[in-house]
Order: structure tokens, then C-alpha cells, then sequence
């Protein structure tokens, strides 16, 4: 019976290892160790065996069972394993093709680059504040200590609508108008659209974008703006911009500066872009906030002082993104916006 | 302002200072550099010559030969100039010689005759045509005397050195001349200012012998300072004259006229000659002009003048407009002998209206329209006798006639140590302040800690107490003050809420393809014509700009749909295949017209879009807005009349009776008015509907633990018969089972009969609290389709 068995085993793997599907690997499970099953039908046998033979025989019927078994289920992974391969490599697909059918929207880069210095000075402490685009003569430039002949009150300057109201020429106005709304101590900026009489070219358009910045408090010093301003630059332009400030004027701070920063083009060393002078002129303009003006708003000077800044964000924007006609940023052409 | 270094150096030492660290500090203490401009042009072997000879060359009627002799030998130059004679000197380019336009001069020959250089005219020494003297212009330039022969031209015309160009800010008018620059310097530099030593030798006669009497208009003239010459010989001013007039930008004239344009540089106050002996009385009167009143200007143009204009004349007729431009009449001419000197002192606003009003601005104007220190007219009005004297143009007359009513006074300022250190951040002594204020010539006390400051009458700027402070802190240098950060109660910075709803509605969109896009808040009237708004809509009434750039900017906006339009059209003829875009913007809504108070700005949303679009993409766009900003419930109905949309492709938004907007397609009459050939969709939304009612708050509901069951229901129905509709049935009916309503098919054509179309509509019923059983759902079922049945006729299809 042991020669049997012995025989039994030889024959299933040597069937075993002639078949390659899993069909033909079912089909040796069932002919030796199905219900009708050479191995199962030895095993039948068992009853005619002695008492002393059978626990012995039996072990050993047993072991081959399972060497039988462990032989079917190694050969059946190892045709599991050669299939999946063949599909894996069935599915080879052409990945630099792409299929181009969602599309973000882009943001228009002026109004990005205001999103970016609202967050910006939000994280310092300012609140966005919004003022009227249609503005009154004595906001934009009478509180704002404009002198009465200043030649940018001129119609060649300006835009009016009827003596006493104008298109504000300056973010400045919302200055006044939160003074005199929430007076002091206040930390504010105003974005937004402000109107010249200048014809379009590469580098005017009679309505451009201000951003306007506002700290007043008691104690408010130079060296606060000064603090305040290189944060400024430096978060928007780069850790390594210096900024240079240069005594200036303007009727509604006092004293003032202009602020350069540095090149754009050479970063400092001199270049044709700066007459070899290293910096970009007159990013932006600053100062401490007039006596007179905190005055009109009805803030006592004596008490409380501010400092005040405003820039051009259209000029930031095209420095930004190396844009050279300030038109594009107006002509909304679609190949223009997908840029950014 | 062109400020030659040369001439700065006359009133300040700055010899051991390099150009570049002089404009760098003068930046930094508040002059601004624009630009240095070196006066040296590359000029080679250009030397002085004198003519001996000038024949005529046989071969060329336009032609000369001429004998030039440069010191060492003479040469024969053939030239076409017409304004030579023998005995002059001129500048001769020898063979080698570098022009400044990269001219190289060669040896040459001119129909048979060598030429050995050229002689020059100042335009080729690189002078600008706009200083060039008239008697220089055409031909070759002749120098005003004898120079050694062969010296280099470039020594000669003093081409060595640089001129800053500076930009002088509005307040500092007194920086607008030598003198004050010199000042600026000395401060900067800490050195001192040396200012010119006026005096005059020799005087004749008296003034009062020539002039009867001088009176003025109060008002508009503060000062009138006289003086006058005689025995006048008007002729070309010395070399080193006109060259300081060219580098500063002015063409010279005369030796009179040079002289009181080189006072008027040199301290910035603009001075007049008048032809005495053309006046028909012997006086001077200043007067307003009579509306109406005429007068022919140097510039040979007749001005009609009004009350509000001031004028000089003689008792009779104009001789000048004041501060602006002298007459004809009385100009200074070859022949004139005897010359009034006017230094005046006019009111800047009066200049600065009729300047304006002529629309006629000079160099004097511009001067006195900024204001000018009215001690400053004595002192112009006597360094120019001094010039006259030395330069020998004529003999002054002894005396003076000065009106001079409210005669400036310096004043005193006081300024706090403790206000100078508070504002700037800094730490000063009161010794450093004394010590930056003396440099900028501001003599400065100091009484019971305070600082008082004399502040000199030609300091019209410094009124306050904050102007002291900046000058300190100029002086000092901004550069050199301190960085701060800021201090006190911690804050948080905001946005308002119109922002953060419009920064969510951007997100979405964004998400969805749109390009944001930005255009100008005023338009052409012709717009509303253009989208076709009614004449009796109030979106016409729009508020105009009395002073626009053209018609194009001359209206502000009441509605963002024409600007949406022209840039959809715009990116069209660019060859755009495809455009889906949206604006934030404000309209301008008068209160009234004309604007008596400021208008409302409203905020609206614009959406525009052709393309592989359709009027549901546009509408989903909107839908899914509305659900980000949690405002629910809206209803779209039909809009047929609105003239700038198609009548059968456009909804109103309605939400709760009240409306938000409208979408849908352009109007084929509209489209074709912006030259676009594709259908256009355009949403148009009240953003200050939307921002009130937005709620960006979202709270969690559980998640269902019961089972749902779906339901499909197929209905037949008129094709005019609206989904929307039949929808509002369906929900009617739920009994809050209803989870989802989803339309799957719209179908006309085979086994529907014509004029009908098929509706099919997937339902999802689930219950919060139980497992719905089917008799239920049934039974809803029943009810829907009995109501779609009564109301619209709807027949179920199999």
C-alpha cells in the first residue's frame, strides 16, 4: 500500500507540473483527491489494513495529501501571479498623452497681486478697508491739505463730474474717511481704482490701482514706517530688496519720502533699467500723516501721530510678472490672462 | 532743473566731491537726482582757427576756399557756409578729428579742391537746436573773440564736467535756481554757502530823470524794483555767458536779455527789460487789464486779455503781460539804448490763472506761480546792474524806484526736542538739531528747552512745526533713521464681509474655468445703444464726466454687460475659440441728476462666455454660485422682454419675489453690434443681493441610516410645458421623502407625437427615521403623476 501511495504521489506531480492553466490544474485536484479521486480511493482501502498498520499507514496517506495539496496551491499562485503579469503589461498606455478637458480660471494678476498685499498686511495687523471710486473735491484733495492752485486739481489732471465731485485721483481720500468714521488708534489699507486725466500708452491709463496704507496712534514714529515698509518689500519682492527712503513732498504728510527699492532688473550693482543708479524709483510714497489732516478728521495731533503710505499697484503688478504695456492689463485678452 | 557743477561751484566748495557722491546725497537729503549728464561729448582734435582767407572755388558757385590758420600751419578747408568773414575765429575739426555724432573727418575733395577739415557749427558740437542762439543757427559757429590759436574748442566751451538734472519738488520753488542748490549742497556737505558779493562800481545820473512815476495795482503786485541803464549796446553776450545759458537749458539772446536770464538762474527770480524809449509816457503803470483789451507778445501773437489778467504798460498801452511775457512793442531790439529793469514780485495765483487762461506758460511764469520771496526782486534787479556793468552792455543809472508794500519778514518757528525725537523715532540732542538746522541757514535759539528757529523770507515752505522736523530729519538723512516695529495693543486685521463672500464666489469660479477679468468703470454713452437699452430705462441715467478723455471714457457705468460684450468681442476678432469670463464691479446709480451728493456705488457680477457653451453651462456656472454662498430656493423664470437678451433663451433669478439678476443668451441684434459671430451668454447679478444674503455657515446633518429607493417617472407633455414646473409638482408631493430630483432625458421625435416632448425624472425617496416601504413610495408616485396629469395634461409614459 506504501508503494501505492509512493506511486500515487509520483504520478500527481509529475501530472502537476505537465499542465499550464488552471483548468487542467482543477482537473488533477479532482483526479486524485476528489470524492472518486485515485488518492481518496486508496485511502478507502485503509479498512482492510491491520490495527497495528493503520495509524502508521494512515500518517503516512496523510503526508502526501498534503504534499499533493501544497503542490496544487504553489502551482495555482504561481499561474495567478504569470496572469496578472500579462495584463499588467496588456494595459501599457501612451502617458504623455493629455487629455486637456478641465480647465481652472485664471485670476486677473493686478487683482491677485491686491489679494496678495490686503493678506499681507492683514497678517499685520491692518484691516481692508473700501472707499468710493466717485469722490468729493473736499475728500481727495481739500481735507487732504491740497493747496486751492495745486495743479492737480486741474481739469488737465482730473476727471470731474461737477465741481464739488470727482473721480478720485488717490486712494488717499479713504484715509479721511476712516479717520473720521473710527478716528484713533487705527491700522488700515485701501485698495482700489483711481482715475487720471492721461491719455493711454505703454505705460499711463486714466484709471490705475492705489494701495493706501493708514497707522494712526500715540507715539507713531518715522522709524515705524520705515519698519513697516521693509516688511512690506521685502515679503513682496524678496528677502534680499533693500529699500532706500528719500525726503519728499506731499500736502497731506509732512515730513515725507519717496521710497526706492532696489533694482528690479540688476538687484542693486546698476544697470540701464535704473541709469546705473541700482535702484527702482518711487515704488512708493510715505510720510508722517500732516498735523492738519489729522486735525480735519478731527484727531488731536497733539495726542496722536500716524504714518501714511500709498503705491501704485499696477506698476508692482507688471514689475512682478515683467509686464511692459500697462494696456494688457486692461484689453483682457484671454492669452494674456491664461498666463497667470 | 539743471544744475552745471561747474557753476555750483562758484558759492560752494565741493571740489574734493565726486559727482556721483554729490547727486547720491543730494538724493538722500531730498533734492532728486533724475539723471547726470557729462558735458564731455567725445570731441577730438577740434581746435580754434582763425580765417585768413576765403576765395571762391571755381568749380562750385556754393562753395568756398578757405585759409584757416590753427596756430602751427594753415589750412585749406572748403566749406558751404555762407556767415564767414576773414578775421574770424572758429572751431576747425583737423584731419582725425571725433565729432560727437561719430563723425570722423578725413582727408576730402571737392570738385578739384582738398580739403584738409571742417569747420563746425554748434550743432555739430552736439548743442541742442533748443539753446543754439538765432545769430548761431545757420552756419558755422563764430567765437565772440580772439582764443590762441589751436587751443582744443572743448577747453574753450568749458565741455568738461556734468550737469545734474534734478526734480525739485512743488513746495521748493527756491530750489530752483544756483543759488538755493548752493544752499542745499552746503547743508548736505555741511560747508558753507558763498553767496556773489553784490556791488556796482560806477553810476550816472539819476533814475528819476527817465522815469516820471511807477504805480501798481496793490493787489497783484507786491513789489515793483526798477533800475536802469543807459548808453545800452545790444550785442552778442560774452563766450562764457551764452555757454552757462546753454547748459542750463536757455538759448541766448542778447547781452540784456542773456544777463537777466542768468540772474533768473543763477537766483531763481524772472526779471523783464523793457525798451524805454519805446514807452509813450515816461512811466509805469500796473494795472488789471480791461476785458477785452489787447496786447501783441514777444512771440508776435495777439492776446485778448480779461480783468482778471495783470498788465504793465505806460500809463497808456500794454508793454507786458506781468510775470508772463513782455510785448513786442517795447522788446529789446538792436537798437534799443536805454533799459528799464523790472524786478517784480506778482501774486502766484494771479499768474498762475492768467498763464492758464492764455494758455501761455514761460519760464517766468512758472517761476512766479510758485511763489517768490519778494526780497528777492532788490537783489535780482541789482546783480543784474552788476553784469551790465561787467560785461560792459552799458552804464547803470543811479537810484532806484521800489513799491514795495508788505515787505516779508523772516518769522520764528518753535519747534519741541521732544516732538522732533517723537515723530522721527530718534534720539537728538538738542545740540544735533541746533547743529542740522544751522547748516540749512535756519539760526536757531534755544529758550526753556525749546528751539527757535529764524526762518529766512526766501523759505516760503517752512510754516509749522512738522516742517522743522523734516528738515532736521533730512538733514540727518531718513536713510540713517532707525527701522521700528510697530508697538501697542496687539490688532487684528479684517477684511469686510463683501470681500470674503466675494473671495469664496472667485474661488468658485475660478474652479469652474472662468478668467477673471478687469475693465474701466466709464464707457461710451453709444453702449446702451449698442445692447439696445429702452430710451426710457433708468440705466440710462448715467452720470457724464465734464472733462472725459474722448466719448469712449465719458460716461460712468451702469451696468458691467457692455464691457463684458466689447472684450468677449475683442478676444473673438483676436481668434479666441473659447471665452468664459467674469467681473466684480461697481455701477454708478445717481441719487439725482445733475449730482448734488455722490452716487451709489453698487457692486455687480458679470459673466460672460462663447464658445463650446450652451445656456446651461452659463446657468450651472450661476447655480453652483449661489449654492457655495448657501443662498438656496432660487427660481428661474422666462424673461422675454428684455431687449440686449434672445426672448426665448434668457431667465430672471428670482429668489423669494426678489430678483437677482438675469442670464442667458445675447441677442442676435446685440452680438452683431460687437461684431462677434458666435452666440454669446451673459449672466448678469446684483452682488450686494448676493453678499446680504450669503451664509457661509455649514453645519453637519447625519449621515442616512436608512435605505433610499430610486424612482423613475417618464411623462409625456406640451413642448412649451416647463421642467422647472414640473419639478415644483413633483417636490410638492414629497412629504419630505423626496431626497433628489434628477432630470435624465428630454426627448421629442419618433413615438412622440408632434408638438409634445418626453420628460424623464429620477426620484430618490429616503426617510430620516425608518426604512420606506414600497406602498409609500407608491403611492407619492400616484399623487405626482395625478397632479402633472390635471395640471399640464401630462400623459405617463410606458
Amino acid at each position: 500500500m506504501k508503494d501505492k501511495l509512493m506511486q500515487i504521489k509520483k504520478e500527481a506531480i509529475s501530472d502537476i507540473n505537465s499542465v499550464n492553466d488552471l483548468k487542467g490544474l482543477e482537473n488533477i485536484r479532482v483526479k486524485y483527491l476528489g470524492k472518486k479521486g485515485k488518492l481518496t480511493l486508496v485511502l478507502r482501502e485503509m479498512g482492510k489494513l491491520s490495527k497495528e498498520e493503520r495509524p502508521v499507514m494512515g500518517k503516512f496517506a496523510n503526508e502526501i495529501r498534503q504534499e499533493i495539496e501544497k503542490k496544487l496551491a504553489d502551482t495555482r499562485d504561481d499561474f495567478k501571479e504569470k496572469l496578472k503579469q500579462e495584463r499588467i503589461e496588456r494595459e501599457k498606455i501612451d502617458i504623455t498623452i493629455s487629455k486637456n478637458t478641465r480647465r481652472l480660471g485664471h485670476r486677473h494678476p493686478l487683482l491677485s497681486t491686491i489679494e496678495e498685499l490686503e493678506n499681507l498686511f492683514i497678517s499685520m495687523g491692518f484691516s481692508v478697508i473700501d472707499g468710493p471710486e466717485i469722490e468729493t473735491v473736499e475728500n481727495n484733495f481739500d481735507a487732504l491739505n491740497s493747496p486751492e492752485n495745486h495743479p492737480s486739481r486741474d481739469l488737465s489732471d482730473t476727471f470731474y463730474i461737477t465741481d464739488d465731485i470727482l473721480l478720485r485721483t488717490q486712494t488717499s481720500p479713504v484715509q479721511i474717511r476712516t479717520m473720521k468714521e473710527f478716528g484713533a488708534p487705527l491700522r488700515m489699507v485701501s485698495p482700489g481704482r483711481t482715475f487720471r486725466f492721461d491719455d493711454v500708452d505703454d505705460t499711463h491709463s486714466p484709471m490705475f490701482h492705489q494701495l493706501e496704507g493708514l497707522v494712526v496712534d500715540e507715539n507713531i514714529t518715522l522709524g515705524h514706517l520705515k519698519y513697516t515698509i521693509d516688511v512690506f518689500v521685502k515679503e513682496l519682492f524678496g528677502q534680499d530688496m533693500e529699500t532706500r527712503f528719500r525726503p519728499h513732498y506731499f500736502p497731506f504728510t509732512e515730513p515725507s519720502a519717496e521710497v526706492d527699492v532696489s533694482c528690479f532688473s540688476c538687484g542693486g550693482e546698476g544697470c540701464s533699467a535704473c541709469n546705473g543708479t541700482g535702484w527702482s524709483m518711487e515704488l512708493l510714497g510715505c510720510g508722517m500723516v500732516h498735523p492738519k489732516v489729522l486735525a480735519n478728521c478731527g484727531i488731536d495731533p497733539e495726542k496722536y501721530s500716524g504714518f501714511a503710505f500709498g503705491m501704485g499697484i499696477d506698476r508692482i503688478t507688471m514689475v512682478k510678472h515683467g509686464i511692459n504695456d500697462i494696456r494688457l492689463l486692461f484689453e483682457n485678452d484671454n492669452r494674456f490672462l491664461e498666463q497667470f | 532743473m539743471l544744475l552745471p557743477i561747474k557753476w555750483l561751484k562758484e558759492y560752494v566748495n565741493i571740489d574734493d566731491i565726486d559727482s556721483k557722491v554729490l547727486a547720491d546725497k543730494l538724493t538722500l537729503s531730498g533734492s532728486h537726482v533724475e539723471s547726470i549728464i557729462s558735458l564731455d561729448r567725445g570731441i577730438e582734435n577740434v581746435v580754434v582757427g582763425k580765417i585768413e582767407k576765403i576765395e571762391k572755388h571755381n568749380n562750385a558757385d556754393n562753395l568756398l576756399i578757405i585759409m584757416v590758420d590753427i596756430g602751427d600751419e594753415v589750412l585749406q578747408i572748403v566749406t558751404g557756409a555762407k556767415n564767414l568773414k576773414e578775421g574770424d575765429y572758429v572751431p576747425v575739426a583737423l584731419i582725425g578729428a571725433k565729432l560727437p555724432n561719430g563723425m570722423h573727418i578725413d582727408k576730402t575733395n571737392f570738385r578739384g579742391v582738398d580739403s584738409f577739415g571742417m569747420l563746425c557749427s554748434l550743432k555739430e558740437l552736439d548743442y541742442n537746436d533748443n539753446v543754439i542762439p538765432k545769430y548761431q543757427r545757420d552756419g558755422i559757429f563764430v567765437l565772440d573773440k580772439e582764443y590762441p590759436l589751436g587751443t582744443n574748442i572743448e577747453e574753450v566751451l568749458g565741455l568738461y564736467g556734468e550737469i545734474i538734472e534734478f526734480e525739485i519738488t512743488p513746495n521748493r520753488p527756491d530750489c530752483l535756481n544756483i543759488i538755493g542748490m548752493a544752499r542745499e549742497t552746503a547743508a548736505t556737505f555741511n560747508r558753507e554757502v558763498k553767496l556773489p558779493e553784490i556791488k556796482i562800481d560806477n553810476e550816472v545820473e539819476d533814475i528819476n530823470n527817465y522815469i516820471e512815476s511807477i504805480e501798481v495795482d496793490r493787489e497783484l503786485c507786491n513789489r515793483y524794483y526798477a533800475r536802469l541803464i543807459k548808453d545800452v549796446e545790444i550785442k552778442e553776450s560774452p563766450l562764457w555767458l551764452q555757454t552757462r545759458l546753454m547748459e542750463a537749458g536757455v538759448r541766448p539772446i542778447n547781452n540784456m536779455v542773456d544777463i537777466t536770464n542768468y540772474v533768473m538762474l543763477e537766483l531763481g527770480e524772472p526779471l523783464h527789460a523793457f525798451d524805454l524809449d519805446k514807452l509813450r509816457n515816461n512811466k509805469i503803470v500796473v494795472r488789471r487789464a480791461k476785458d477785452g483789451e489787447k496786447i501783441i507778445t514777444i512771440d508776435n501773437v495777439t492776446r485778448e486779455l480779461t480783468n482778471s489778467n495783470l498788465l504793465i504798460t505806460d500809463g497808456e498801452n500794454p508793454i507786458g503781460i506781468a510775470g508772463v511775457m513782455g510785448g513786442l512793442d517795447s522788446e529789446i531790439t538792436d537798437d534799443t539804448t536805454t533799459v528799464l529793469i523790472e524786478g517784480a514780485n506778482f501774486n502766484d495765483r494771479s499768474i498762475r490763472l492768467t498763464s492758464k487762461e492764455l494758455n501761455l506758460r514761460t519760464e517766468a511764469s512758472s517761476r512766479f506761480e510758485k511763489g517768490i520771496d519778494p526780497n528777492l526782486s532788490e537783489i535780482a534787479a541789482e546783480r543784474v546792474c552788476q553784469l551790465v556793468e561787467q560785461i560792459g552792455a552799458g552804464k547803470v543809472v543811479k537810484g532806484k524806484i521800489d513799491i514795495y508794500e508788505n515787505v516779508r519778514e523772516e518769522k520764528v518757528i518753535e519747534a519741541r526736542p521732544e516732538k522732533v525725537n517723537g515723530l522721527l523715532g530718534s534720539n537728538f540732542t538738542i545740540d544735533e538739531m541746533v547743529g542740522y538746522l544751522e547748516r540749512l541757514g535756519l539760526s536757531t535759539s534755544v529758550v526753556d528747552n525749546r528751539l527757535n528757529v529764524i526762518i529766512p523770507t526766501y523759505r516760503l515752505d517752512l510754516e509749522i512745526e512738522a516742517d522743522l522736523i523734516e528738515e532736521i530729519g533730512r538733514i540727518h538723512g531718513f536713510h540713517n533713521i532707525a527701522a521700528q516695529p510697530l508697538e501697542g495693543v496687539l490688532t487684528r486685521g479684517v477684511k469686510s464681509y463683501d470681500k470674503i463672500v466675494a473671495d469664496e464666489a472667485k474661488i468658485a469660479l475660478q474652479g469652474m474655468g472662468l478668467n477673471e477679468v478687469m475693465t474701466y468703470s466709464f464707457i461710451s454713452p453709444k453702449a446702451y445703444d449698442k445692447i439696445k437699452v429702452e430710451d426710457d430705462n433708468e440705466l440710462r441715467n448715467y452720470i457724464e464726466l465734464m472733462n472725459p478723455l474722448g466719448e469712449d471714457y465719458s460716461v460712468m457705468r451702469t451696468t458691467l454687460i457692455p464691457n463684458m460684450l466689447e472684450l468677449l468681442g475683442r478676444n473673438y476678432n483676436y481668434g479666441v475659440k473659447e471665452c468664459f469670463a467674469y467681473e466684480i464691479g461697481n455701477v454708478f446709480i445717481p441719487k439725482q441728476l445733475p449730482l448734488r451728493e455722490l452716487p451709489s456705488e453698487k457692486q455687480r457680477l458679470s459673466i460672460g462666455a462663447y464658445g463650446h457653451i450652451d445656456f446651461y453651462d452659463i446657468k450651472e456656472v450661476v447655480e453652483i454660485i449661489f449654492e457655495r454662498l448657501g443662498i438656496k430656493d432660487l427660481e428661474f423664470l422666462p424673461e422675454k422682454d428684455n431687449p440686449t437678451f434672445h426672448p426665448n433663451r434668457t431667465a430672471a433669478i428670482i429668489r423669494n419675489g426678489k430678483r437677482y439678476g438675469i442670464l442667458g443668451e445675447i441677442h442676435p441684434d446685440v452680438i452683431e453690434n460687437y461684431e462677434i459671430g458666435t452666440r454669446v451668454y451673459v449672466a448678469d447679478l446684483n452682488f450686494d443681493s448676493i453678499v446680504k444674503n450669503t451664509n457661509l455657515e455649514r453645519k453637519y446633518k447625519p449621515l442616512p441610516k436608512y435605505p433610499s429607493i430610486v424612482r423613475d417617472i417618464a411623462v409625456v407633455v406640451d413642448r412649451d410645458v416647463l421642467v422647472g414646473d414640473l419639478q415644483k409638482i413633483i417636490i410638492k408631493n414629497s412629504r419630505d421623502l423626496i431626497e433628489d430630483v434628477k432630470l435624465f432625458d428630454v426627448y421629442t421625435g419618433d413615438q412622440i407625437s408632434e408638438g409634445k416632448k418626453s420628460i424623464a425624472f429620477s426620484i430618490t425617496y429616503r426617510s430620516h427615521d425608518r426604512t420606506l416601504k414600497d406602498d409609500e413610495v407608491n403611492d407619492i408616485q400616484e399623487k405626482i403623476i395625478l397632479e402633472l396629469k390635471n395640471t399640464f395634461d401630462a400623459e405617463l409614459r410606458a
